[in-house]
């Protein structure tokens, strides 16, 4: 046999057949793409509408912007229109794409214009989702063909690309990964001539606020560069496509490990610029991009701010497909350089430095510090670049618009604690001055500094270093007591001492710093710890979903709740309870929609950001099982990417307890079940038995009776209607007893208690099994100061009268039964004794088990049911019942009930 | 044997046991009419005035509880329910609606037919007291207060004495725990059944030859007692 040809890899095949399924479920985007407004792309789409109609489609138009082009109106006039949302913004009324409409009409195609179209999150009705592309997404997701357009600008990596080409930012981006995934891109290209002649000729419509900025836009050099843009997309896009076909053909060539980047982004302006390019730089080369944020001691002391930039930065990259990891270290290089290492990356990407000059000699930058270290990797240094021609306004985005006012605040009581150093120094030193030189004491200040350094932070330590020198100056140097220097060399020690200080307080802070941060960091891993052990320990949904809020609630500072849904997959509203850890007003439709999805929404997702809290599914294995609701106190808290994963990675622990206990529930009931059914095959087989031998002599010995032919004397028909009347109470009793089981088995045994007196209830016992007692001797032994207990009568007296019972069946006539009665540790114990022969061989217990009986089809027959039932009732009252063989010979059967509140 | 006759109401529609319920009856002499059905039953009640209703608490139309209780409205006579030994609470919740008595099915003629004497009994004399018994080989004289038994007299305390005639006015039909507290130590203090307990315990010692085998001062399990001469 020849060699075979390179076979596919089954893996890689396997997922492609998932993703092709996952396509087929999911409605197919068909994206009409332009490279600016008026090239054409609303017309395009329409037409091709209507000669989808005209072929039998079922097309409807769900939103066209309504720009008021008489070219577009006519294309409108025979399709059918979805009515579109009035939504109120801002006093006035707004038509919205209506994305319910939609999604109950189910079109085969459905047509929404402007896929970067921002929604109105202010309006009200508030939007389900913030963006359109959500919409379309949320429609495919529901298996609906869905046609739209878009233009190149509007696309996120190419965001400030088009800004530094017009000078003009877009607000409304859309995730490179829509137009990616769309099924069917349409270039919609038109020559900038023919463009402008539009324009000229009034075809597109230009909102008069827009005018100047959009006559700026629509210069033809950018039009060009737009053009050339909007191409080089398409065709990057058609190249990723050729190539993932390729990739399903079974390829011979060696398997080529894709490239890793690893980004280092600082949290400045040029963060977000460095993140884009990157995307694209990764992109065309294909390579898998890490954005890497290092957290240094110095970034604590940033502003907020800053902080929620690098925030954004790392959202942003999430967002366009990077994976984002922070990582802290004393400096950025090092930290950066190991970590590119373990991940095997080829090349690191850095932004140009900021320091020059003799500062950067000093304290060289990251970028710097990569460049001149040899390590085999390579490294881009992306120029720095300003804003585009003072273009549009910062991006607020909804990080930075929610987050605090303020920077870290200064802690006053430090300072005061760093004077005091200074004194606690000079002290030291005027009771070492008659004993040492001036060398020590400078030594002393040295050490005064360092501890500073360690203890209050950097500016008290610098507080600290110059008031040394102060203070060292005016006790110790000569001439004391003044300011004044009388030796010069004392200035040179002045400027080392002070030098010394400030470097000494300064890595002392850094150390300090260093410390929080990874303490910080290590905490929350061990909150982590703390609940997978707890939640493994736990029994019970309930118990997993106060031990889920009680630990999310700490470790994110948040109002947390555990929703599960009822059994008609909806949710509750959560119950009011004193516990300030419990978030008590979730929104439950955001919570039904995470529940739906599968998917977060709410605070710092794409879903509904403008919510308080964030919602995450519990997602098991199968389905989603519930939803954490997280109501954070500083939102920063889960904004942050490494929150939100560690967030996330909680809830999955969450999610795989309770899992687990559900499962475990399942089994449970499974189990029953499997038992009940065994139950009743014993049942039936049992009962069929037991009552049809009863019943052969009641109709044996009636039939007798009534027989004329048969010549029977007075004391014959006595005997044969006793023994009617004796078997037809066999078979009530048995009856009962089965009722008794299955009313027990249902649940909980409902116990109507009252106090009664041993002697009372052994005497009904005694009495009901008046007709079964006479062979045998029976003696009871009760003391007369037995204490009286509190118990159901009824089910007591069953319990005896089966004890006894029992002791009757199994034993011949004439054995002797007992009834003893005494308190024995706290305990009321009454014992039904007898001299027969003893239990079976085996486990005593067994006995009380369901259907068992001490010997086979033993005489008398009785279902097995009546010890179990005994059992049932006595753990119904909390006591407890035994057999055992007397060592005098013959069985015991002991009941023991607490007496608890019953020695009144 | 004529107008003396009494009659006897038998609610049950289950025909078999109707059938098995007149013959007894009947043999022991009393005049039986059947309803199988509430409707029907309570008819034959206003309109026939029985002496005496037997009724079955299962019936197709009504629960048996609502006739036991719309009888009480035009009627005092007596009620005798017939019921399952595991339907505990249905036979308390008849007591309270008002019925006499209870029987528990499977039943024997001289459980069924005690019954029923009593409750005649009871009816024929209410308020009555009876002034002397005879419990077993002992007479109680209830005018005199005295007791005498084969071995000389029987001392019994005043409250004894008082618990005992409680039992004795019911002819052998039950009476409840809260009866006889209310009939011996007053209504404040129903509920609290800890002293009757200690008196049915020290009558027992006095009136029965086995007092941890009663044949006579009997307990209804979880409802109360009965006096048992016959």
């Amino acid at each position: 046999m020849t060699e075979e040809p390179s076979r596919p890899d089954p893996d890689r095949l396997l997922a492609e057949v998932v993703r092709d399924e996952a396509r087929a479920k999911r409605g197919r985007l068909r994206t009409f793409f332009g490279a600016s407004a008026g090239v054409g792309k609303t017309y395009a789409m329409l037409e091709a509408a209507r000669s989808a109609r005209a072929g039998g489609v079922d097309v409807v138009v769900g939103y066209v912007e309504p720009h008021g082009r008489a070219e577009t109106e006519r294309l409108l006039e025979g399709l059918e229109r979805l009515p579109t949302l009035p939504v109120l913004y801002r006093g006035a009324v707004r038509q919205e794409f209506d994305l319910d409409a939609a999604l109950r009409r189910r079109a085969a195609i459905t047509l929404v214009d402007e896929l970067a179209h921002s929604n109105l999150v202010d309006g009200q009705p508030p939007p389900r989702h913030a963006k359109r592309w959500q919409d379309i997404e949320e429609m495919l997701g529901a298996g609906l063909d869905v046609w739209t357009t878009v233009n190149v600008q509007h696309l996120e990596s190419l965001n400030d690309v088009v800004a530094g080409i017009t000078g003009v930012r877009q607000q409304e981006t859309v995730p490179d990964r829509i137009f990616d995934d769309a099924d069917e891109i349409e270039l919609i290209d038109l020559p900038p001539d023919d463009l402008l002649e539009r324009l000229r000729a009034g075809k597109v419509y230009l909102p008069e606020q827009a005018q100047t900025a959009i006559e700026r836009f629509f210069r033809k050099p950018n039009l060009i560069a737009l053009r050339e843009l909007a191409l080089r997309r398409t065709a990057d896009r058609v190249d990723a496509a050729a190539r993932e076909y390729a990739g399903r053909e079974p390829v011979s060539r060696p398997w080529l490990a894709r490239d890793r980047f690893l980004i280092a982004v600082a949290p400045d302006e040029q963060a977000e610029h460095l993140v884009r390019f990157a995307k694209r730089f990764a992109d065309a080369l294909d390579a898998e991009w890490t954005v890497v944020s290092v957290e240094t001691p110095a970034m604590l002391r940033l502003s907020e701010a800053e902080r929620n930039r690098r925030i954004d930065v790392l959202r942003l990259a999430e967002s366009l497909g990077a994976e984002t990891v922070t990582l802290d270290g004393p400096a950025p290089g090092p930290v950066i350089l190991e970590y590119a290492r373990v991940r095997n990356a080829s090349r690191i990407v850095v932004g140009e430095p900021r320091r020059r000059g003799w500062r950067s000699w000093l304290r060289p930058t990251t970028a710097t510090y990569l460049i001149r270290r040899p390590h085999g990797i390579d490294v881009t240094v992306v120029a720095k670049r300003d804003e585009a021609g003072g273009g549009g306004p910062a991006r607020r985005t909804a990080a930075s618009a929610v987050a605090g006012s303020g920077g870290a605040e200064i802690r006053w009581d430090r300072y005061w604690w760093a004077v005091g150093m200074s004194a606690i120094a000079t002290l030291v030193g005027a009771l070492m001055d008659p004993f040492f030189s001036v060398t020590n004491i400078v030594m002393v200040y040295l050490l005064g500094a360092l501890v500073a350094g360690l203890r209050f932070g950097r500016g008290p330590a610098t507080l600290t270093a110059v008031l040394n020198i102060a203070c060292f100056n005016f006790f110790f140097v000569p001439p004391r007591l003044t300011f004044a220097v009388s030796d010069v060399q004392y200035l040179v020690t002045f400027a080392v001492m002070l030098a010394v200080a400030l470097t000494i307080a300064n890595l002392a802070a850094n150390v300090r710093q260093q410390t929080r941060v990874a303490g910080a960091r290590e905490r929350r891993t061990a909150m982590l710890y703390a609940m997978s052990r707890e939640l493994a320990a736990a029994r019970g949904i309930d118990a997993m979903r106060e031990l889920a809020v009680k630990h999310v609630a700490e470790t994110f500072a948040s109002k947390v709740v555990v929703l599960l849904p009822n059994r008609v997959n909806h949710f509750d509203p959560v119950a009011v309870r004193a516990d300030p850890r419990i978030y008590e007003s979730p929104d439950l439709s955001i919570a039904q929609w995470v529940y739906d999805k599968g998917e977060p929404a709410g605070l710092g997702t794409d879903t509904l950001p403008g919510a308080p809290a964030i919602y995450l599914p519990l997602l098991g294995a199968a389905r989603p099982l519930g939803v954490l609701a997280v109501l954070p106190s500083n939102r920063r808290r889960v904004l942050l990417p490494e929150q939100r994963h560690l967030l996330e990675t909680f809830a999955g622990q969450v999610a795989l307890a309770i899992e687990r206990t559900q499962l475990a529930e399942a089994a449970e009931i499974a189990r029953v079940a499997a038992e009940t059914e065994t139950l009743r095959n014993t049942l039936l087989a049992s009962i069929s038995h037991d009552i049809r031998t009863p019943l052969a002599v009641i109709a044996g010995a009636s039939s007798a009776l009534s027989d004329a032919r048969l010549q029977l004397d007075e004391a014959t028909r006595a005997r044969l209607a006793r023994s009617i009347e004796a078997k037809a109470r066999d078979v009530s009793e048995l009856v009962s007893n089965v009722l008794d089981l299955m009313r027990f088995g249902a649940g909980r045994i409902p116990l109507r208690r009252d106090w009664e007196t041993v002697d009372d209830l052994v005497g009904v016992a005694l009495s009901r099994l008046e007709g079964r007692l006479h062979e045998h001797v029976v003696t009871v032994a009760l003391p007369d100061d037995l204490p009286a207990v509190f118990v159901d009568a009824g089910l007591m007296i069953q319990v005896l009268a089966n004890l006894l019972d029992n002791a009757v069946r199994h034993t011949p006539p004439g054995t002797h039964v007992a009834i003893h009665g005494q308190v024995r540790d706290g305990n009321l114990e009454i014992a039904v004794e007898d001299d027969g022969a003893g239990l079976p061989p085996g486990d005593p217990d067994r006995l009380f088990m369901k259907f068992q009986r001490g010997r086979e089809e033993g005489e008398g027959g009785g279902a097995g049911l009546g010890l179990a039932i005994c059992r049932a009732i006595i753990q119904a009252h909390d006591g407890e019942i035994h057999a055992s063989n007397r060592p005098q010979g013959g069985a015991r059967f002991a009941i023991r009930l607490p007496i608890g509140e019953a020695s009144e | 044997m004529t107008e003396a006759m009494f009659l006897v109401l038998v609610v049950e529609d289950d025909r078999d046991i109707s059938a098995v319920l007149r013959t007894l009856l009947e043999a022991e002499g009393y005049r039986v009419a059947v309803a199988e059905c509430a409707e029907r039953a309570l008819v034959e009640a206003r309109g026939r005035r029985p002496d005496l209703m037997l009724l079955d608490l299962g019936l197709p139309d009504r629960d048996g509880q609502s006739v036991i209780r719309e009888v009480r409205g035009f009627s005092p006579l007596p009620i005798i329910v017939l019921s399952a030994r595991t339907m505990e609470a249905e036979r308390i919740a008849a007591l309270d609606a008002g019925a006499d008595d209870y029987v528990t099915k499977p039943f024997s003629s001289r459980e069924l037919l005690a019954r029923v004497r009593a409750a005649l009994r009871r009816a024929a004399r209410t308020g009555g007291q009876p002034s002397l018994l005879k419990i077993g080989l002992l007479d109680v004289d209830f005018a005199r207060r005295q007791t005498q038994g084969p071995g000389g007299p029987v001392h019994l305390t005043p409250l004894e004495f008082r618990v005992l005639e409680c039992l004795a006015r019911a002819h052998g039909l039950i009476v409840t725990r809260d009866q006889i507290i209310r009939e011996v130590w007053g209504p404040d203090r129903v509920g609290d059944t800890r002293n009757l307990r200690v008196y049915v315990k020290l009558l027992r010692g006095k009136i029965e030859p086995e007092p941890d085998r009663p044949r006579f001062l009997l307990t209804e399990a979880g409802v109360g007692y009965r006096l048992d001469v016959d």
